[in-house]
C-alpha cells in the first residue's frame, strides 16, 4: 500500500491563446517571445495531481517544464495552487523542437524530480497540439499509460480510469507507476488563493539546460519547407433578428431544397 | 527513387474498415509505392475491403484481448519493420489508438511524428506533409529529413475514399511481442454512447449548440431542430467540458470533423477549436447574439440573435410543415 503519493504533472507555458498567434518569419516556428501563461490545459493536470495526493493522505505534486528564457510565470501558477516545486527546462536550442525531443528532454526531467508514482499530461497543448507527447513520454520511461482520461481514482497501488473513446468510455485499469493524460473538464481547477500566490514566490524551481539532463543531440528530422494562407471562407448575409429572423433560415433551407 | 511502401493503421470496427481507414487507403494508393494495410486487432473478414481500396497485404495483430492499442499494435509493427519489411511512410487516422501507437513507435524507431495533417505529397525522395494552424487560415508544410519510415497523422475526411485497388488483400500475421510493464494497462469494460439519428460525422445537416444556450436543458432545442432536419446534434467544447452533453457530441478539433450539407451553429461564438472541425461544411448558417462573434466571418447566413428566441420560433415554423 501506497504511503502517499508522488506525482509528476508535465505543464507548458504557452503565449496567450486569446491573442492572435504568429510565426517568426525567420524559423517558421510559433512566436513565443512575449509573455507566457499556463495552458489552460494543464490547470486540469495540475488539479487532478493535488487531489489524488490529497486522497492519498501524502505525497507532493512536482511540475516540469520546458520554456525558453527561463520564462517562469506559468509554472508559478500551477505552484500557487499547491504543487511543491518544479523543474524548468530552459535552453535555445530546444526552440523549434519536435513532439519526440520534446518527451525525452521532459523525461529526464521528471526522473529529476525524485521517485514518483503517476506522471499526468495534458491530451495536447494548446499552442502545437501536436498530442503524442504523453504517450511518447510513457514509452521512454518503460511505462504503461492512459491517454484522454477523463475520470481517474487511485487505490491499492492501481488506477481506475474512464478513457474517451470515439463512441463513448472505456473502463480502464492501469498499475502504478504509469503516466496519464487527462481531458479538458476533468476537474474543476482551483483558483490560487493569496496565500497560494505569497507561498509560491519561495517554492525551489529547479532550472536546468538540455545537457545538464544528459540530453544529447537536439536536432530534429523534419524541416518546414512553406507557410501559405488557407483559402478564405467568405463571409455571406448577417442580418440582425427583428423577430422573422428565423423565416430567414427558412428560406434558406428551402433553397438548398433540405426541407 | 520515389518511395516504395506505404503502410496504412487500418482500423476495422464490427467487421468493416472504418470511414478514415479507406480514405488514408485511397490516398496511399496513389503515392506511387505498394500499399499495406496494418489492422490492430482481428482482420474480421475485412481484408477484402481493404484489398478494393488498395492494400495488396493486409498485417494483423489478431484481437488485442483488452490491451490498450499503444503499446501492443507499436510493438507488432516494430517486429515487422525488424524483421525487414520497412515501409517508407506510415499513415495513421486521428483516433485515440492510432494516436498512441504512433506515438510509442516514434520512440521505438527514434523518429520524428507529424500530427493533424490534410496533405501528404511524394516528389522524389522527399515526402511532404501539409497541416493547418490558426484554425485554418494558415498551411503550412513540413518535409521529412533523415531516415524513414516517416510517421504522419490525417485528420479525418482530408481525402474522399474511392474503390480501386485488386483483390483481397494477403493477411500476413503481425503477432504482439511482450510488451512488459507498459502493456499493463487493460480495458475492463466499454461503453458505448448512443444515439438516435444519423451519425454526427456522416449527417448531410449537423445543427450544433454552444455556451449561448445559457444551460443544459436548452440543448433540448438543439436536439429537436436536428430531428426536425433528419440531422445529428452536435456540440462546441465549451458545453462538453462543463458537461451539458457527452463528448462524442463534440465538434471540433478534438472532437469530429464534420463537413455536412448544412451546418447550424447555435450560441456558438466560433473559437479556433470549433472552426478547425466544421469549416469543410457546405452552408453554414449561425445564430448568435454578439455581432462580433468570430463564427459569422465564415457563415453564408448569419442571424444576429437571441437563440432563445430565433431557435422556438424555427422549430415551430419546421413542425407546422
Amino acid at each position: 500500500m501506497l504511503a502517499g503519493m508522488n506525482v509528476v504533472v508535465c505543464v507548458k507555458q504557452i503565449p496567450d491563446p486569446a491573442q492572435p498567434g504568429a510565426l517568426d518569419p525567420s524559423t517558421n516556428t510559433l512566436k513565443r517571445d512575449g509573455k507566457l501563461i499556463l495552458d489552460e490545459s494543464d490547470s486540469y493536470g495540475v488539479e487532478m495531481a493535488l487531489q489524488l495526493v490529497d486522497a492519498a493522505g501524502g505525497g507532493e505534486v512536482s511540475l516540469v517544464s520546458m520554456a525558453p528564457n527561463a520564462e517562469m510565470s506559468g509554472l508559478r501558477t500551477a505552484l500557487a495552487m499547491g504543487a511543491a516545486k518544479g523543474v524548468l527546462v530552459s535552453d535555445p536550442s530546444l526552440q523549434g523542437a519536435d513532439a519526440l525531443t520534446t518527451a525525452k528532454v521532459l523525461a529526464k526531467a521528471v526522473e529529476r524530480t525524485g521517485s514518483f508514482d503517476l506522471v499526468i499530461a495534458a491530451t495536447e497543448s494548446t499552442d502545437g497540439y501536436t498530442g503524442t507527447v504523453p504517450e511518447q513520454l510513457a514509452e521512454l520511461l518503460g511505462l504503461p499509460s492512459v491517454t484522454f482520461a477523463k475520470k481517474v481514482t487511485a487505490a491499492g497501488g492501481s488506477l481506475q480510469v474512464e478513457r474517451q473513446t470515439e463512441d463513448g468510455y472505456d473502463e480502464v485499469t492501469c498499475p502504478l507507476p504509469a503516466v496519464v493524460s487527462v481531458t479538458a473538464g476533468v476537474v474543476e481547477p482551483r483558483y490560487p488563493s493569496f496565500k497560494g500566490i505569497m507561498a509560491a514566490k519561495s517554492k525551489p524551481v529547479d532550472t536546468v539546460t538540455a545537457a545538464d539532463l544528459g540530453v544529447a543531440g537536439t536536432s530534429w528530422e523534419q524541416q518546414i519547407v512553406s507557410v501559405t494562407a488557407a483559402e478564405a471562407r467568405a463571409a455571406g448575409e448577417v442580418v440582425e433578428d427583428d423577430g422573422e429572423g428565423f423565416a430567414k433560415v427558412v428560406a434558406y433551407l428551402e433553397n438548398l431544397k433540405v426541407i | 527513387m520515389a518511395i516504395s511502401s506505404v503502410w496504412v493503421y487500418a482500423e476495422v470496427v464490427s467487421g468493416a474498415p472504418t470511414s478514415g481507414t479507406l480514405e488514408l487507403l485511397t490516398k496511399a494508393r496513389s503515392l506511387g509505392g505498394s500499399v499495406a494495410a496494418f489492422v490492430p486487432g482481428d482482420v474480421a473478414g475485412a481484408a477484402a475491403a481493404l484489398g478494393a481500396y488498395g492494400a495488396a497485404k493486409v498485417f494483423a495483430t489478431g484481437d488485442l484481448g483488452g490491451k490498450l492499442p499503444g503499446p501492443a499494435v507499436s510493438a507488432a509493427m516494430k517486429a515487422v519493420i525488424d524483421g525487414g519489411e520497412s515501409p517508407d511512410l506510415i499513415m495513421f487516422p486521428t483516433t485515440y489508438g492510432a494516436r498512441d501507437a504512433m506515438s510509442r513507435l516514434s520512440v521505438k524507431l527514434d523518429r520524428t511524428v507529424l500530427t493533424n495533417n490534410v496533405e501528404v505529397a511524394v516528389d522524389g525522395d522527399a515526402v511532404t506533409v501539409t497541416t493547418p494552424i490558426f484554425g485554418g487560415n494558415t498551411l503550412v508544410t513540413t518535409k521529412f529529413s533523415g531516415a524513414g519510415p516517416y510517421l504522419a497523422s490525417f485528420r479525418p475526411k482530408s481525402f474522399a475514399a474511392e474503390e480501386g485497388g485488386a483483390a483481397a488483400g494477403e493477411v500476413v500475421a503481425a503477432a504482439v511481442p511482450d510488451t512488459g510493464a507498459t502493456g499493463t494497462a487493460v480495458v475492463t469494460a466499454v461503453h458505448v454512447e448512443e444515439s438516435s439519428g444519423p451519425k454526427l460525422d456522416e449527417a448531410d445537416v449537423v445543427v450544433s449548440g454552444g455556451r449561448g444556450l445559457g444551460e443544459a436543458a436548452k440543448f433540448e432545442m438543439v436536439e429537436q431542430l436536428a430531428k426536425l432536419l433528419k440531422g445529428a446534434p452536435g456540440a462546441s467544447r465549451a458545453i462538453v467540458d462543463a458537461g451539458w452533453v457527452p463528448y462524442s457530441y463534440q465538434v471540433g478539433q478534438t472532437g469530429k470533423v464534420v463537413k455536412p450539407t448544412v451546418y447550424i451553429a447555435a450560441g456558438i461564438s466560433g473559437a479556433t477549436q470549433h472552426m478547425v472541425g466544421m469549416k469543410g461544411s457546405k452552408n453554414i448558417i449561425a445564430i448568435n447574439k454578439d455581432k462580433e462573434a468570430p463564427i459569422f466571418s465564415i457563415a453564408d447566413l448569419g442571424i444576429v440573435g437571441d437563440v432563445h428566441k430565433v431557435l422556438p420560433k424555427l422549430i415551430e415554423a419546421l413542425q407546422g410543415r
